[in-house]
């Protein structure tokens, strides 16, 4: 791309303070590994500031001193961290080298428009930064699980040969496990029959309420809809208490006087409670599409002799669908990650995912939680993209917009 | 409609029978615990009864959950494994059925009656002991310096030992020990830990170390923190140490000195139906006779509560190595032990933990 503006170079002064921060930070990484984090910050900044004040000063010449700063930066990266150590020293050696000149041939302003002020300059990349930190935080403790998943013992460590990129280290047992352990594969299964009947019945109820709901003529429509809400709102356990006593005395009247099994009506008392916590969900992105439909359709439909049936599957139904389906998304992971409830309704024939993750987690620290995790990441990015993909699709069919 | 309450019916009328043919909840610890018992008891007991053994890891809450459960009168569990205090806590409540030792349980094989066969560790008349465990130290050898402890004090002994502990978030063993290092006869330390001034100086003698521990509270914690390196030394059971020595090949080693042997067995809940009652009776008397006692002694390295089972102890199942010298009842471990003291604890608990808690938080 063009330069907007004409960039000239910024005084030591600026760049050698930046650069030794940017050393001091990283240097504090490395020291708290190794036992002191200050000394890491003072030898960090140190270091950085002398390498960048000796490029600009005294070599004065970018490529060259590109391949110094990397070979630099991986030599010590290979005396703290031995092979994965060389290979971050050398991205952070091009790293320090790309920011000391950056900053230093007024790179920086290149892009931006040449009337900012210094200040609108620093929020500019500041606000950049942040977000990127943001980003971070909320990515790491998912991916650093993945590696760990291929660990060959039976810990969540990062032993010693899986740093040094050792085959012996990785393994798949863990996934092995996943796939061949009884408990596993159960509770597995549990929650794939759990889930989704919860989600049909939460869909079909939760999609009648917010449309008998947005009617203007019911009464007291907001006090129904606040109690129809509240299972998101109350405290988790406390429903799930309420619901043990209250599930415990309709599970014990279905086998009592009906003479159910056992086992069928543990299965019936948790679908319900997981529907009852996923029906909000579906009433609120239900009513948030109802808000744009026009209420004229449904009158024509009538006028033409379409019953409120027929209105409803045919007209209706096919307008308000993707606030159904994005309901029935939420109601079906609140149905699959929940472990609150069903630890409390649930008796051990029900058992589901997570409970049998929350159990792993407490009673046994094994990595086969972390390739399960692995599993459902893996998972649930195929069916968000599938989904983002197919309402890409229809958009585009519909000529909604022009990607 | 019509169909879907047709449709309701036949999967009601296709799923009764699978049920009914017989299913049974047993509750216990997960892990390598759950592990043992199923390869002991729950496959043999399956492979001769036809009965599928439904496991869940719920002993931790096993007293809290019976009380709800009496209460809402939907108990679903059919026996329940715990330790020994909890076994009390619940027979006191009438929410464990007594157990009549003589005929509920099997003779040992030469005829000496269930009773003697387990002596003393009967501690109440609804438990039915299954295991001794201990509570113990597991160091690391790489990073205790070139003499390894052989002494409980140097859980107290940061100078010979720099580095973190982990010790479990409650005061029971650690205020003993604490007392032991202070100075106190082993004798003596119930005596002193039964007044205030006793209290103070073993929380005085944990205040010592206090900021080199890491507190635990499942039994998972410690063998992740020595595989790791963030302890040097910490406090588990000993089945838990066994697997991260032995099956985990964990540079670790067992500090015996000053261990606490404790119970686990089984309870079977009050107020069970008279059918599924009979068929957790069935299964005890067959999962704690002689031969299945030593059995479960192949998978994890506890020892088998009947003194008749101890003999028939051979080689673990999978390492293939001799499980004697791993039991904390060899003689060679069991040099200077402690026994849980049941009444102590049950008397003093509420106002120690209280104490505890508060020193905790400081």
């Amino acid at each position: 791309m063009a330069a907007l503006t004409p960039i000239s170079r910024k005084p030591l002064s600026l760049v050698i303070p930046c650069i030794a921060a940017a050393g001091g930070f990283l240097g504090l990484f490395v020291g708290t590994a190794n036992g002191s984090g200050f000394l890491g910050i003072l030898i960090g900044a140190a270091l950085v500031a002398a390498m960048g004040w000796f490029f600009i000063t005294v070599l004065k010449n970018e490529n060259l001193s590109k391949w110094i700063s990397i070979a630099v930066v991986a030599v010590l990266g290979f005396y703290f961290g031995g092979i994965p150590g060389l290979i971050l020293g050398v991205i952070f050696g091009k790293l320090f080298h790309w920011f000391t000149y950056w900053l230093y041939e007024g790179r920086y302003r290149a892009r931006l428009l040449p009337y900012l002020t210094p200040g609108q300059v620093l929020w500019h990349y500041g606000f950049r930064v942040i977000c990127g930190a943001i980003f971070v935080f909320l990515i790491t403790p998912i991916l650093v699980v993945m590696p760990l998943s291929f660990n060959a013992q039976d810990f969540f460590t990062f032993t010693p040969e899986m740093l040094r990129f050792d085959p012996a280290g990785y393994s798949l047992k863990h996934y092995q496990d996943f796939f061949t352990n009884n408990e596993w594969q159960r509770s597995f299964k549990n929650s794939l029959i759990i889930a989704p009947i919860a989600t049909v019945i939460s869909v079909s109820l939760g999609t009648l309420a917010a449309i008998g709901l947005s009617q203007s003529h019911v009464p007291g429509r907001r006090a129904i809809m606040a109690i129809m809400i509240s299972p998101m709102i109350v405290p988790l356990i406390i429903s799930a208490t309420g619901m043990f006593f209250f599930y415990s005395d309709i599970g014990n009247w279905l086998e009592g006087t009906l003479g159910l099994p056992k086992t069928f009506v543990g299965y019936i008392k948790v679908v319900l409670a997981h529907a009852v916590l996923g029906i909000p969900f579906v009433i609120i992105t239900v009513t948030a599409t109802l808000v744009g439909f026009d209420r004229s359709l449904t009158r024509a439909a009538a006028n033409m002799g379409a019953d409120p049936v027929t209105t409803f599957f045919r007209v209706q139904m096919p307008l308000i669908l993707p606030g159904v389906i994005s309901g029935g998304l939420f109601a079906f992971i609140t149905s699959f990650d929940e472990v609150v409830v069903v630890l409390f309704v649930g008796s051990a024939s029900q058992k589901t995912l997570p409970w049998q993750m929350f159990t792993g987690l407490r009673e046994q620290i094994s990595p086969t939680i972390l390739a399960v995790a692995t599993i459902l990441v893996v998972i649930s990015i195929a069916l968000l993209t599938t989904v983002e993909l197919l309402r890409r699709r229809s958009e585009r069919l519909r000529g909604l917009s022009p990607g | 409609m019509k169909t879907k309450l047709t449709a309701l019916a036949v999967t009601t009328a296709l799923v009764a029978p699978a049920a009914i043919a017989e299913e049974m909840t047993i509750v216990s610890w997960g892990g390598a615990y759950s592990k043992s018992q199923k390869n002991a008891y729950h496959d043999p007991y399956s492979e001769k009864t036809g009965v599928t053994i439904i496991n869940d890891d719920s002993s931790a809450e096993a007293v809290a959950k019976l009380r709800a459960m009496n209460e809402a009168g939907n108990v679903t569990w059919d026996v329940v494994d715990v330790v020994a205090a909890d076994a009390i806590r619940l027979c006191d409540e009438g929410l464990a059925m007594e157990i009549d030792p003589d005929t509920m349980l099997a003779a040992a094989p030469d005829g000496t009656s269930a009773a003697d066969d387990f002596g003393d560790l009967l501690v109440s008349e609804c438990f039915i002991p299954q295991i001794v465990y201990s509570t113990t130290f597991g160091y690391r050898t790489d990073l205790v310096g070139d003499t390894a402890p052989t002494d409980i004090c140097a859980v107290f002994d940061t100078d010979a030992y720099p580095g973190k502990r982990s010790l479990e978030k409650r005061p029971i063993n650690n205020m003993e020990w604490a007392l032991l290092c202070d100075g106190v006869a082993k004798g003596d330390v119930y005596d002193v830990l039964g007044t205030p001034e006793g209290q103070d100086q073993a929380l005085a003698k944990l205040d010592t170390i206090k900021d080199d521990v890491i507190w635990w509270s499942a039994g998972a914690d410690t063998p992740q923190l020595l595989a790791d390196g963030e302890v040097i030394m910490g406090s588990t059971y000993n089945g838990r140490l066994f697997s991260v020595i032995e099956e985990q090949k964990q540079p670790v080693a067992m500090l015996w000195d000053a261990q606490v042997f404790d119970l686990d067995g089984w309870i079977i809940p009050a107020g069970l139906s008279e059918e599924r009652q009979k068929r957790a009776l069935d299964y005890i008397m067959f999962a704690t006779d002689t031969q299945r006692l030593a059995d479960q002694a192949k998978w994890i390295s506890y020892g088998p509560a009947r003194a008749s089972s101890a003999p028939l102890v051979g080689k673990h199942a999978e390492l293939g190595i001799e499980m004697a010298p791993h039991m904390p009842t060899d003689p060679e471990n069991a040099k200077n032990t402690f026994l849980y003291n049941y009444e102590f604890w049950a008397d003093y608990r509420d106002d120690i933990d209280a104490k505890f808690q508060a020193w905790l938080a400081k």
